[in-house]
């Protein structure tokens, strides 16, 4: 077996990881399988980054560079890069306003159901975590967001646990049409789907779709997600690729940093996402930057050796490697690292966020339970100020759904 | 001749005396005024994508009044999606102007010239005056004119880039033969770069992250401001000739036939 971060264990996982699992590579029945290569480039470029190989001249070569190839980006995100945090910061920086200005946009998640159906040992969410399960329905979902539009909010990413039982394709596009009356960009966070799925959720007013890969190692990824659709890697992987087939206007890429080699993981990121964009030139590409976070009936889930100067390491190489891409800060940072990274490699934030189903207004009564604990608390008014009073100019929105 | 007061900038009928357009996007929006005032620019570009009307941080809240509102159709793909945001932006009142933009790659920013004569075809049909950005491509600029642009916009590099005038020959090009005002926009990173277009006799400049990215963004929206008139008045005054063709002697070579004719 694969050595897996110990935080995440228990008992009861570790007795389930005893037990006979199906294929992690094969595709299950309605899972579209789509032409494409991306995989196995992804996979062998990042199966030959050493990050141990790199020394500080390539890093400092890479830091020179005006245009930044996959092997510049290997170099910032190796151990030999450490040293160097603070130059990668400023130009870093340099490379955000000269594509974002001072800009950063707000938005905030709403979690409408929270029914799972894997098993992924490190998730709140997973099928055999007790905890309080809900589903709004449309009156629930319309109060919500009314609630969250009155702060001022334009974008809003609509998220699922990953049930296509609980919350299937129409429940899922009609949240998205009462979305568009309020707001004017909807992203959508939820279990991959295929192409003709999603091009009927774009049809419904979507138009970003972000999927987390959790970790690019195929190995690993078999001991982590035990059970579910969720557990077929590359049905998951291809999720991009199919999202803009239907017609969505960018995806989002994310590794969960600290569930495997996050140096490898973040790589196989960025040229996962590089690979796509040279492939669909127009598509709009961002990257979140999650680590692991404590859970319901886990607090000591942690991520590990990526702690904050490596989590801004990785962020300032993908800002360095890909200076177009959107990067989005996640409350699972704390209010402190979240508010320097913004206007110095982060272009998005979250505000006024709760993870939990029904949580935005009293009148919801049966609530869920949240996914990950939060760091960062704050209101859409206390993280728009605190922008401001470091310079930045926070925008609602930068898209018109056309 | 043309005076530095005769000297108008006619954009679809309208009349201009500043030649500086002034992009308004990444920077804060309480420096716009200032940036408008120190720039003396009367034509101010916006994403209407970014406008937000009754909503927070709406920009539309934000542009001193008598200023000329050129709307842009950033974040359109296609001819289809330029069009809709174009009308989306007279509806909320940003006037017949537009900017059109219809860009589809996602990093270098380029535009799509062909899509983009598609769209001025349809918007100039229907009234508005359309300003195309565009790639400095001849036979584009001619489609554009034809199609019924009031102008057109080549870029001088990628947006964002500030690296200055990289395709100076091609708009050179487009100067020579192309009736329309040609206005550079895009990539000019320094106010020696915008009066060098305006030498080279751009009809006007468009400029926005050289500004947004200033350390004082008032100052150098004048800076660029005062570099545009200094590059205007250079064209109307005419350039010394040595600059572009070579030497040419003050004394004429064939004025010994000047002199035979006198004799007889």
């Amino acid at each position: 077996m694969q050595q897996i971060n110990e935080s995440i264990l228990n008992d009861e996982i570790r007795e389930h990881l005893k037990e006979n699992r199906i294929s992690h590579m094969e595709y299950l029945p309605g899972m579209e399988r789509i032409s494409s290569d991306l995989l196995e480039q992804v996979t062998s470029r990042m199966d030959a980054y050493d990050p141990a190989r790199y020394t500080a001249g390539d890093v400092r070569r890479a830091l020179a560079q005006e245009n930044r190839t996959p092997e510049d980006f290997a170099a910032l995100l190796s151990p030999a890069a450490a040293p160097f945090l603070e130059e990668m910061a400023r130009k870093a920086k340099e490379e955000t306003r000269k594509h974002f200005g001072n800009t950063v946009y707000l938005f905030t998640p709403l979690y409408i159901a929270n029914y799972c159906e894997n098993y992924c040992i490190y998730c709140g969410f997973n099928c055999h975590n007790k905890i309080r399960r809900a589903r709004l329905n449309e009156e629930e979902i319309e109060k919500e967001m009314r609630k969250i539009a009155e702060t001022g909010l334009q974008e809003i990413l609509i998220l699922t646990g990953e049930s296509p039982s609980k919350s299937d394709l129409t429940y899922i596009g009609e949240a998205c049409r009462i979305a568009r009356r309020y707001f004017k960009v909807i992203g959508l966070e939820v279990y991959p789907m295929n192409t003709e799925d999603y091009r009927y959720l774009h049809g419904c007013g979507a138009d970003y779709v972000t999927v987390f890969q959790e970790t690019y190692h195929a190995g690993k990824y078999e001991t982590l997600h035990l059970a579910g659709p969720k557990r077929i890697f590359p049905y998951r992987f291809y999720a991009q690729e199919r999202a803009l087939l239907g017609g969505m206007r960018g995806v989002g890429f994310a590794a969960l940093l600290g569930l495997a080699d996050f140096r490898k993981d973040a790589f196989a990121t960025g040229i996962h996402a590089w690979l796509l964009q040279r492939k669909f030139p127009q598509a709009e590409i961002s990257f979140s930057c999650p680590r692991l976070r404590p859970i319901i009936n886990n607090e000591k889930i942690n991520p590990q050796d990526v702690h904050e100067s490596q989590l801004l390491q990785v962020i300032t190489a993908y800002r360095l490697f890909l200076p177009y891409a959107g990067i989005t800060v996640s409350t699972r940072e704390c209010a402190r690292f979240r508010d320097h990274v913004m206007g110095l490699a982060a272009t998005k934030i979250s505000a006024g966020v709760s993870t939990g189903v029904g949580s935005h207004c009293e009148e919801v009564e049966d609530k869920g339970d949240s996914q990950f604990e939060i760091s960062d608390g704050r209101t859409v008014a206390e993280v728009w100020e605190s922008l401001t009073r470091r310079g930045l100019q926070p925008v609602m929105s930068d898209y018109l759904y056309v | 001749m043309k005076t530095r007061e005769t000297d108008k900038l006619i954009l679809g009928g309208r009349e201009f005396t500043s030649r500086f357009i002034l992009g308004s996007g990444k920077y804060s929006l309480e420096l716009i005024k200032a940036a408008v005032e120190q720039a003396g620019a009367q034509i101010i570009t916006l994403a209407l994508r970014r406008a937000n009307p009754g909503g927070a941080a709406n920009i539309l809240d934000y542009i001193p009044e008598g200023v000329t509102l050129l709307p842009n159709t950033s974040g359109a793909r296609n001819a289809g999606e330029a069009v809709r945001i174009a009308r989306l932006a007279r509806e909320v009142g940003c006037g017949d102007f537009v900017k059109l933009e219809i860009i589809r790659d996602s990093k270098y920013l380029l535009p799509d010239n062909a899509e983009t004569i598609r769209a001025t075809e349809i918007l100039a049909k229907e009234g508005f005056l359309v300003m195309p950005y565009m790639y400095p491509d001849l036979n584009a600029a001619r489609d554009l004119a034809d199609a019924g642009a009031v102008s057109v916009m080549p870029l001088g590099a990628p947006i964002g880039s500030n690296k200055g005038l990289c395709t100076r020959e091609f708009i050179r090009i487009l100067i020579d033969e192309i009736d329309l005002p040609v206005i550079v926009d895009a990539g000019i990173g320094r106010p020696s770069q915008a009066c060098e277009a305006m030498e080279m006799g751009a009809a006007a400049v468009m400029a926005n992250t050289a500004i947004a990215t200033a350390s004082r963004i008032p100052q150098m929206a004048e800076a660029f401001g005062k570099a545009i008139e200094a590059g205007r008045s250079a064209y109307l005054a005419g350039l010394g000739r040595v600059l572009d063709q070579g030497a040419s002697p003050s004394s004429p070579l064939t004025g010994f036939l000047q002199d035979a004719e006198g004799r007889e």
